[in-house]
This record gives structure tokens, C-alpha cells and sequence, in this order.
């Protein structure tokens, strides 16, 4: 790693944009033409995208090796609409030879799958149509959300349009207490700013806590950006992040960081030394409370997984909370690995004995539940406690039933007593 | 462009599962996703909404999933222009790229009716008319960038023009 000091008071967005625009510097607001170096969609975007993609009439993509296409959300396929769907994107990927697809039994759900396949790298440009596309900042990549269109566009050119956002600072500091995790940070940020707090912004975590934090933490946090609009999180490449990197990445990459002199649009000191773990109370993610005042709540189904929380770190944390115990009888736990290779790694580590023993059914990596799409969609009126990252109306299921969001030793503790809980009254 | 139409109005953070639910997803025909649009918050309004009609809504309209299916299931029930308060950033590039006129206006529609107020919408020039009241509200014009692409019927046509250069 070299740390290079150009022109003052860049973050490190600013940076990536400008580089790839090939301008000396960027400043918000501005509009950019930058050069991508992953283009990704899945089951549900991809379709949209090759659809219009076939209007260039082209015999070619921009360059095969960036593109990542990963059926996740109704695989394996829910129906016969969806098994047309995954295989209009798995013919295009025969047709135009794009290596980076990955079928069901070598695959996991995209934001969990591209860094853990090293796809993803510190300086990097990625779009993918699919909004919790933010999660790659944590590894200090320039990462946000696209539409199927825009994919399109960028398989023919390997270019895609930006307004340089302005950037929001988060600054953590105290020490995590017991149970807190990198979900209760993000829920908590969202719950002080709101659902459009950081719309069309970039949002920087840093900070003593963040230092400390894992990597699992910092995707998990980078993950949710989206749910406070933001347009990317990012946490700047550090020990952590190149321990990480080890091994899964071999290419040469540039590391960007923020210049000391910078004028964020705002700055948010938060100090975590007295977070509880926090809990979204449906409709939105940022109907934030800590589960100290989370009432009695009654719930029917547990879900473990996602995007957000199906890491292999949550897997640990859920299963320590489980060990020995059973899930109460009127609650269903279902419990989802976000890739293959968590799953894998799950099974050596005797997670997975606990998890069945404790009477949880365990899922094939899959977005599932999470967006309502298949295995454990909920009744009318039923109430789901979930690691997955939105509660909005009709988001698991019947729109007359309810999400809550939290992290993994939350609901984890939750399905042994049937209402939400601290996990120190399981543990 | 000129458009005028009878007006539904939507609050703040109409989320993308709400405009079209995920379990809609395993299609993109515009026609198939406007027969559910906006179905889990309005249960009636597919039935309802007609050709023309207009979307005035809140703050951080289309926030949420990226699915290009919410403002392809807009297209397809015919409505003519979503007005809110601000959009997220998605679906307003997703709105921009397929076509589907938006505006921005931060002024406050909260007087409108839905059922009895019509507008008139003048898209090149962002201007608002309640054709009743005579009320004109202001939008915020698109950077030139924008318009570009608008004005070439959306990201395909401007990328298609490109490359044949
Ligand atoms: S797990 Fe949920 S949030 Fe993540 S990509 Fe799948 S549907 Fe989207």
C-alpha cells in the first residue's frame, strides 16, 4: 500500500471519481463519465438489462471479465417465471462467455459472494443494478446501486454517469459493548438521520470503533447506506482490510483515502459505549428503539441471513446465543448462509449441528425471505423478527404483516423465547 | 411537452416494494407489473389509476430496492409524469433512462385533492399549473446532462448514438 497525498481537501470518493473521470479532482455536484471495473446483476435485474442491452445489436460485452452475474433472489428458481428468468441470464452468459457467473451450489448471495470471491478491491469502481450494491465500500471501493438500464449500458461501454456526492462523516468512538455489533452502529445511524438523511451522499465511517471493527462489521454497516439513501458507505483500507484482502485478491490495487483537510458536508460524532442492541420497527429502517424498549413483542418467524447479516461472523454470534437450547415452540428460526463457501465453513465449524439440534431449519444460500420472494414468506397479520436490512410493507410476505430488523445474537436470543429480547436473558 | 392529467397523491418514502412488491418480480412487462402497482398500499388503485394520470407524492419517492420494475410498472399503467417533493437516487436515474418524465418541486402541493385537482405539467419548462386554483408551481430543471439524455428517449439511444461515432 501507498498512501498518496495529491491536491488537498479530497475524500476518498472524491478521489476514485476523479481518477477514473481522468480529472485532476472532482467536487460535488459535479457530473462524471467514469470507467467501471465491475458491472453486476442478478436474477431479478439482469433479465431487464439484457433486454435492453440487445438493442445495441452488439456481438460482444465491453470486456467479459467484468461483469459478474449471480441468480440469487428466486434460486433456486421459485417457479416457472423465475427458472425463465435465471435462464434468459444464464444463456447470456453462455453467449458473451462472463466467467464470473456462478450457479446454485457454487454461488451466495452477490454482496456476500464478490468480496469474499476477491472481486472487489480498495480503489475500485463497482455499479450493480441492485441497491445494497454500497456494501463493496467497506473494503474502500467506490460501490453504489445502479438501474437494469444503466447496466445495460455499462455491458456495451464499461462506462457509467455520476453526480459526485458530498459526504457525510460518521465518527464512532467509546467501546462496543457485549451484543453490539456492526448492525446496531448502521441502525442506529439510520435511526438519527432518517430514511433520506444521506440521499444522494456519500457516507464515511471511521473512527476508533470502526478501527476495531471486523470486516464482517464493515460490510454489514456499508450494507445499509442504501437505507439512509445514501448513495455509498465507505470505511478507508486499513490492517483489516488487507488482512482480508490476503489471498483473494492478487491483482495490483491502488489504496485511496481521504485527505486530513477535507470539509465534509456534515460531521456525526457518535459515542457507543451505552448502545443496546437496536431494533427497526416496521415500516421503515429508521424506526429505530433499543430492544430495552422494544415492548413485548410476539413473534412467528426468525430469520438468520442475507446480505447483511449471513456472514460467517453472524453465523458464530447466533450460534453461541443457540448452543444448547431450542427454538420456542410456536416460533419457525430459518436460518440462511449467505454463500456456499460460509455454509462450508459453517458445517466445519459445527455451527450447523447447533443450529438443527436447536431445531432451526437451514436454507441453500438464497435472498429468499429477505425480499418476500420464496422459503418463508409470511401470513396476514404475522410477525417476523429478521438480520435482513428492510421492513417495509409487504417486504417479507402479506402486506398485513410485520418486520423487525436487528442483528444476529438479537434474533437469535429472540426465537428461543418467542418475543424479542436482549441476549443476555438467553445467555 | 405538455401534459395534463387528474392527479393521486402518495406521502413521504414510497418505498419500491410498495410501487411494486417483489412476488411481481418474476416478470418486466410493463403491462403484467401495472396490473399490481402501488397494490399493497392502495389495494384499489390498479383498478382505478388511467392513462395520463399523474403521481404527486412526498419526499423520497422510490426509495428502497433498485428494481427498474417500479418505474416500469409507472410506464405501463399510462401514468403521465411523477411530481414529488424529491426522489431517491435510484429510481430517479431509472426514471431519467427509461423515459418516464419526473420533477422535482419543493413547493408545497399539500392543497391539492385527489379525485377533484387536475394539473397541467410543462416539462420543458418545469412549470406546474393547477388548471382550478390557476396555483403554478416551480420544478427544478435537469442539468444540461439530462435533458441529453431525456431529449434522445433515454440512456439506450444517447449510449447508441455513442457508439456509432
Ligand atoms: S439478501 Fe435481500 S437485500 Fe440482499 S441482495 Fe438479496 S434481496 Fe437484496
Amino acid at each position: 500500500m501507498d498512501k498518496k497525498h495529491p491536491p488537498t481537501g479530497s475524500t476518498m470518493v472524491e478521489k476514485i471519481l476523479a481518477a477514473r473521470a481522468g480529472q485532476e479532482k472532482v467536487k460535488p455536484g459535479e457530473l462524471v463519465n467514469v470507467t467501471v471495473d465491475l458491472a453486476l446483476g442478478n436474477d431479478v435485474t439482469a433479465p431487464v438489462a439484457i433486454k435492453e442491452f440487445s438493442r445495441f445489436a452488439l456481438d460482444q460485452v465491453f470486456d467479459p471479465d467484468k461483469i459478474v452475474l449471480v441468480p440469487d433472489h428466486f434460486t433456486p428458481n421459485k417457479d416457472i417465471a423465475s427458472a425463465e428468468q435465471a435462464m434468459v441470464v444464464r444463456r447470456f452468459a453462455e453467449k458473451y462467455s462472463i466467467n464470473n457467473y456462478f450457479e446454485i451450489g457454487r454461488m451466495g448471495i452477490e454482496h456476500a459472494l464478490l468480496p469474499e470471491q476477491g472481486l472487489v478491491w480498495p480503489g475500485a469502481v463497482i455499479i450493480g443494478a441492485d441497491s445494497h450494491t454500497c456494501t463493496y465500500g467497506a473494503l474502500g471501493a467506490f460501490a453504489t446501486g445502479v438501474g437494469s438500464t444503466d447496466l445495460a449500458a455499462a455491458m456495451a461501454t464499461g462506462e457509467a454517469w455520476f453526480k459526485v456526492p458530498p459526504t457525510l462523516q460518521f465518527i464512532f468512538s467509546g467501546t462496543l459493548p457485549e451484543w453490539v455489533s456492526g448492525k446496531d452502529l448502521i441502525l442506529h445511524t439510520i435511526g438519527q438521520i432518517g430514511v433520506d438523511g444521506a440521499r444522494y451522499k456519500a457516507m464515511e465511517f471511521t473512527g476508533p470503533v470502526i478501527d476495531n471493527l471486523s470486516m464482517d462489521g464493515r460490510l454489514t454497516m456499508c450494507n445499509m447506506a442504501i437505507e439512509a439513501g445514501g448513495k455509498c458507505g465507505y470505511v478507508q483500507p486499513d490492517g483489516i482490510t488487507f488482512q482480508y484482502l490476503e489471498g483473494r485478491v492478487t491483482k495490483l490495487y491502488q489504496s485511496v483515502y481521504s485527505d486530513s483537510d477535507v470539509e465534509y458536508e456534515k460531521v456525526f460524532h457518535f459515542d457507543i459505549s451505552n448502545l443496546e442492541p437496536q431494533i427497526a420497527f416496521p415500516p421503515s429502517p429508521d424506526n429505530v428503539r433499543p430492544v430495552s424498549e422494544a415492548g413485548n413483542i410476539k413473534i412467528d418467524q426468525v430469520v438468520i441471513g442475507s446480505c447483511t447479516n449471513g456472514r460467517i461472523e453472524d453465523l458464530r454470534i447466533a450460534a453461541r446465543v443457540l448452543q444448547n437450547k431450542k427454538v420456542h415452540p410456536r416460533v419457525r428460526l430459518i436460518v440462511f448462509p449467505a454463500t456456499q463457501h460460509i455454509y462450508r465453513q459453517a458445517i466445519e465449524e459445527g455451527l450447523i449441528s447447533i443450529f438443527v439440534e436447536a431445531e432451526a431449519a437451514i436454507s441453500t444460500p438464497t435472498c429468499g425471505p429477505c425480499l418476500g420472494g420464496h422459503m418463508g414468506i409470511l401470513a396476514r397479520g404475522e410477525k417476523a423478527l429478521s438480520t435482513t436490512n428492510r421492513n417495509f410493507v409487504g417486504r417479507m410476505g402479506h402486506p398485513e404483516s410485520e418486520v423487525y430488523l436487528c442483528n444476529p445474537a438479537v434474533a437469535a436470543a429472540s426465537a428461543v423465547v418467542g418475543r424479542i429480547v436482549h441476549p443476555r436473558e438467553v445467555v | 411537452m405538455i401534459l395534463e392529467g387528474r392527479i393521486w397523491i402518495f406521502g413521504d418514502n414510497i418505498d419500491t416494494d410498495a410501487i411494486i412488491a417483489a412476488r411481481y418480480l418474476n416478470t418486466s412487462e410493463p403491462q403484467e407489473l401495472a396490473a399490481h402497482l402501488m397494490e399493497d398500499i392502495h389495494p384499489e388503485f390498479p383498478g382505478l389509476v388511467e392513462p395520463g394520470d399523474i403521481i404527486v407524492a412526498g419526499q423520497n419517492f422510490g426509495c428502497g430496492s433498485s428494481r427498474e420494475h417500479a418505474p416500469l410498472a409507472i410506464k405501463g399503467a399510462g401514468i403521465s409524469c411523477v411530481i414529488a417533493r424529491s426522489f431517491a437516487r435510484i429510481f430517479y436515474r431509472n426514471a431519467i433512462n427509461i423515459g418516464l418524465p419526473i420533477l422535482e418541486c419543493p413547493d408545497d402541493l399539500s392543497m391539492l385533492q385527489e379525485g377533484r385537482d387536475r394539473l397541467q405539467v410543462d416539462l420543458d419548462e418545469g412549470k406546474i399549473t393547477a388548471p382550478g386554483s390557476g396555483l403554478v408551481y416551480r420544478a427544478i430543471p435537469f442539468p444540461p446532462f439530462m435533458q441529453e439524455l431525456i431529449g434522445r428517449g433515454g440512456l439506450i439511444e444517447y449510449v447508441k448514438s455513442r457508439l456509432q461515432k
